[in-house]
């Protein structure tokens, strides 16, 4: 695991001969107009530190439009390889008039700031450092034709900032060449407006704050992807063979990208696909594709969000009900309803775990880094078949849509399992199956495809109660006994969904349960508890529900456990709680962001601390 | 004792007898027009020489969805949630494209709660059967109108339906499906040629099969009763239906019939009763039905078919086997692949 790879601060002597001077360790925000094309510009900034060997992040924090409105792009660049989101901004690129003066206003005393002089800010902070930049005329130096400087100015701050921060300019030029590696007289273009804006810096701004940039040896090897990017390539491994989905943000990215994916790759020498992708007309129809495929044997998925996930909560209890294969990505925003479609949350997680009416529970595979998603993206099509029922994989927009640095991902050992199908030839040995029969005493039945040529092959899926043989009833022994089946089921998925990961010495009486992209802020918090406040504590990562054996062993063994999630209800917590011995109960305290911002290590250390110091018994948060 | 030889079983093409394509015994009410419908569907599998187990039985929420229960047990069958029929359908075909599929619907599966998905369905050119038993009326929920029932209609209640009907058939044609038809339960002749030819078709066939719901809606009012439809139903062409397997009968008056092959070599030939129809204009279709609203008569026989249209599964240009059986070195990419991938994001 790519954390634990990760040389916590307090262990790292910081390499500065000049005690003004920070190396490698700063947040960049940049603060721009969404549709102005600073994307590209922002990637090049990232890739270039990263190919500088200095662990960096980005995160775009942006609005739910097509062009006009504020966005923000936040780079974290940080040689102890903390990758959460930093709450403190250190330097910041000015380039939004209708944001600016919250942006500075925001800015802590220290901060400096690349400023666009258009924007003609006069009342200046005495305790900021302002590099103001004319990048209008600039931008006339580069010689763009005039429909294009609005997307040259982007790549002038670049240049800017190179020079400002030390950043290497053989690497950018690289980043840009290879970004524009298909318009060569585009990447021409935007490396000679990063040279003006380099040149100016040199010959006009004087350095008057501390953060630099040195190159360091700690991305040797190493990817930077988006979740979903590796959700895509998950999927495709796991040999997904239809696809059904629905646009909605942020989950509209696994599947184009998968399209992408599976249009190179699974496409066989006579030009024919070893796949099918539809648009479906909407959520509903996205899964219902799904389940239909996967009842006829297909790997089957489609991805989606908050409001489709609604949608589809009828057909998820049909596939669970009638025990047929499917996988979703949820990839969470900030709900309720519409939310903030483009901001972050994990707050889908106990209305998936028992998504539609009636008993219903599904399995959730809980992925916390860009590497499990494309894990858990492969195991998901494995359990659905294995387990027969629909796998609901969570993700989070953070996770999903965000830059990440991770080790590259393994290509899978294990073999594709396809579950227990029954083929003519088996049937014709056995006489005929009864489609819900626990014969194992895994509680997991056989099934057979449609089409298998056997007069005994045929079954009658249904969503209305049936037998052992798939026969309508209404029987209560019988519905009874089927429920409990599907109960005992669930117990088979705790032997075979991931199981959490346990960090720290086990010694610690302070425990702390969280899952998915919270992880980033966690590592980091635990290394802040531990500098500032010696503080120790032990970290379990929930990677699925069902939960495991291992989480009542994690919560006996310690005093204190914090739950941390993002979102307003304590969602895991109040799922630990059903689960867990009551006489456990009363250690949990729950932490809690929801502001539709990633979660930061910060947020968690105060929290901690606060509470971590002696306090009257049975002190509930 | 009789020293008679027994005669062999009446057996089809392919070796089965009609035993073979039963189903369950029925459990919708005595009379029921559903139920004819069913006995035409299993007469027409087992007459075209369909293997049961090569045929998928989709079906929604609904009397009418009940039925795949009471044909062809060795089928496989779908019976899933109300009015989303078709996107399970869809799926179930692109996993295994080689299967027959024929789905089962009603007027409110159909054109209330289910249209959104019906009509995308139609889109597609799914190539499926797809028969809406259609009786105007809700009947497992006990006799609520449906978006087929006829304006002006009255419930046992006393309540009146003050919206026009929906023309699920003209909807069809608007949008894309490739066999078009309309047809009377107690029609035992016109229904088994169109069921024979809809199987024989490549692409979507949408069939509303008027089914007088014997419980609810067969009164004088309405215009899916027996009595109505025995009084008003027009044809708009009488069918004849051949199969590839036989010899193609060349008794006609070829000025007043339309001979259409279909996608299996068979021919389904229309005799003319409507002078100049011709079943493949979409155009003079539309026309045919919407002209026809104010008669008071209800128009039955294949309104549209097109042969050339492309179905969904052909478009999305699949390997020829199905993809629900595709072994693991054809679905998953090589670790020379991976490798690519993760040098392209260093």
């Amino acid at each position: 695991m790519s954390s634990s790879t990760i040389a916590p601060e307090s262990q790292i002597a910081t390499p500065s001969s000049n005690h003004h001077t920070i190396t490698n360790d700063l947040s960049i925000h940049i603060a721009t107009v969404n549709g102005s094309g600073s994307q590209s510009a922002n990637t090049v900034l990232l890739r270039s530190i990263f190919s500088m060997g200095v662990p960096v992040s980005g995160k775009n924090l942006f609005p739910s439009n097509i062009a006009g409105l504020p966005t923000w792009y936040t780079i974290r660049v940080s040689k102890y390889g903390w990758v959460a989101r930093k709450t403190d901004v250190d330097l910041l690129i000015a380039m939004n008039p209708d944001t600016v003066a919250d942006d500075i206003r925001s800015l802590q005393p220290g901060a400096s700031l690349i400023l666009d002089e258009a924007l003609k800010i006069t009342d200046r902070r005495p305790d900021l450092t302002y590099y103001t930049v004319p990048f209008d005329q600039l931008v006339i130096a580069t010689g763009a034709e005039a429909k294009l400087r609005k997307l040259i100015k982007n790549m002038v701050y670049v240049g800017v900032a190179a020079q400002l921060l030390s950043i290497d300019l053989p690497s950018i030029e690289a980043v840009v060449r290879q970004q524009f590696a298909k318009k060569p007289k585009a990447a021409a273009l935007n490396w000679s407006a990063v040279q003006i804006g380099f040149d100016f810096a040199a010959s006009n701004l004087s350095k008057h704050d501390p953060h630099t940039i040195a190159p360091m040896n700690a991305t040797a090897g190493k990817i930077i992807i988006d979740g979903n990017a590796a959700s895509a390539m998950g999927a495709m491994f796991a040999g997904v063979t239809v696809v059904s989905w629905y646009p909605i943000t942020p989950s509209s990215s696994v599947v184009e990208q998968l399209i992408g994916y599976l249009k190179r790759h699974r496409i066989e020498p006579d030009g024919k696909a070893t796949f099918a992708v539809v648009q479906a007309e909407d959520e509903l129809a996205a899964i219902g594709m799904v389940l239909g495929a996967g009842w006829a044997g297909a790997r089957a998925m489609t991805a989606s969000s908050g409001p489709g996930i609604s949608l589809m909560a009828e057909f998820a209890g049909l596939g669970y009900y009638a025990e047929i294969p499917g996988v979703i990505f949820d990839i969470q925003r900030t709900g309720p309803s519409t939310g903030l479609p483009t901001r972050t949350s994990q707050a889908d997680l106990s209305f998936v775990a028992g998504l539609s009416h009636g008993d219903t529970k599904h399995v959730i595979l809980l992925p916390g880094t860009v590497k499990e998603c494309f894990e858990f993206g492969i195991q998901a099509f494995d359990l659905a078949e294995q387990l027969q029922t629909p796998i609901f994989v969570l993700s989070d927009l953070d996770l999903g849509m965000n830059n990440w640095m991770s080790e590259p991902f393994d290509y899978p050992t294990a073999p594709i399992t396809r579950g227990k199908v029954l083929n003519a030839q088996q049937l014709e040995e056995l006489g005929g199956f009864a489609r819900y029969k626990d014969v194992d005493g895994d509680a997991i039945p056989y099934r057979t495809l449609p089409g298998t040529d056997h007069p005994a092959a045929a079954y009658f899926t249904r969503g209305s109660g049936h037998n052992e043989r798939a026969q309508y009833t209404e029987r209560p022994d019988d519905y009874q006994n089927n429920m409990l089946r599907l109960a005992r089921k669930f117990d088979t998925a705790k032997t075979l969904v991931p199981a959490p990961i346990h960090e720290g010495t086990g010694s610690a009486s302070i425990g702390i349960i969280a899952f998915g992209s919270s992880h980033w802020a966690i590592i980091e918090s635990r290394d802040q508890l531990h500098r500032e406040s010696h503080i120790e504590t032990d970290y379990l990562r929930i990677r699925a529900y069902p939960f495991t054996p291992e989480l009542d062993a994690f919560v006996a063994a310690h005093d204190r456990i914090f739950v941390v999630e993002q979102n307003r209800d304590g969602q895991l917590l109040n799922l630990l709680k059903v689960d867990l011995d009551p006489a456990q109960i009363i250690k949990l305290h729950s932490i809690r962001h929801f502001n539709g911002l990633p979660i930061d290590a910060r947020t968690v250390t105060r929290a901690i601390a606060s509470h971590a110091a002696p306090s009257p018994q049975g002190a509930h948060i | 004792m009789s020293t008679a030889p027994i005669a062999p079983a009446k057996t089809n093409s392919i070796g089965l007898q009609v035993l073979d394509y039963r189903g369950s015994k029925t459990t919708l009410c005595a009379g029921c027009g559903h139920n004819v419908i069913t006995e035409r569907i299993l007469e027409a599998f087992y007459d075209m020489g369909i293997q049961p187990e090569r045929v998928m039985k989709m079906s929604g929420i609904g009397c009418s969805s009940k039925t795949p229960a009471y044909f062809m047990s060795r089928s496989f069958s779908f019976n899933s949630v109300h009015g989303r029929m078709p996107s399970v359908a869809t799926g179930a075909l692109l996993a295994n494209k080689t299967m027959h599929s024929i789905g089962i619907s009603g007027d409110g599966d159909t054109a209330s709660i289910g249209i959104g998905q019906f009509v995308h369905l139609m889109r597609r050119n799914l190539p499926m059967i797809y028969i809406v038993e259609d009786n105007g009326v809700y009947g497992l929920t006990k006799g609520q109108f449906s978006a087929t029932a006829d304006i002006g209609s009255k419930l046992k209640t006393g309540v009146i339906n003050d919206l026009p009907p929906i023309d699920i058939c003209a909807l069809a044609i608007q949008m894309g499906a490739t066999f078009v038809g309309r047809s009377f339960s107690g029609d035992k002749k016109q229904l088994s040629a169109m069921l024979k030819a809809a199987i024989a078709h490549r692409g979507t066939v949408l069939l509303d099969v008027i089914s007088p719901c014997v419980t609810f809606n067969d009164h004088e009012g309405s215009t899916k009763s027996y009595k109505y439809m025995q009084d008003h139903e027009e044809s708009v062409s009488e069918i004849g239906f051949v199969p590839q397997f036989q010899n193609i009968d060349v008794d006609y008056d070829p000025n007043t019939t339309v001979d259409v092959e279909l996608h299996d070599g068979s021919h389904m030939r229309l005799r003319k009763i409507h002078q100049n129809y011709d079943p493949t204009s979409r155009q003079r279709a539309l026309n045919l039905l919407l002209s026809d609203k104010d008669t008071g008569e209800v128009l039955t026989g294949v309104f549209y078919i097109d042969t050339q249209q492309t179905d969904f599964t052909t478009l999305l240009n699949m390997v020829d086997e199905p993809l629900a059986t595709l072994s693991s070195d054809r679905v998953r990419p090589s670790p020379q692949i991976l490798e690519t991938l993760m040098q392209e994001h260093r």
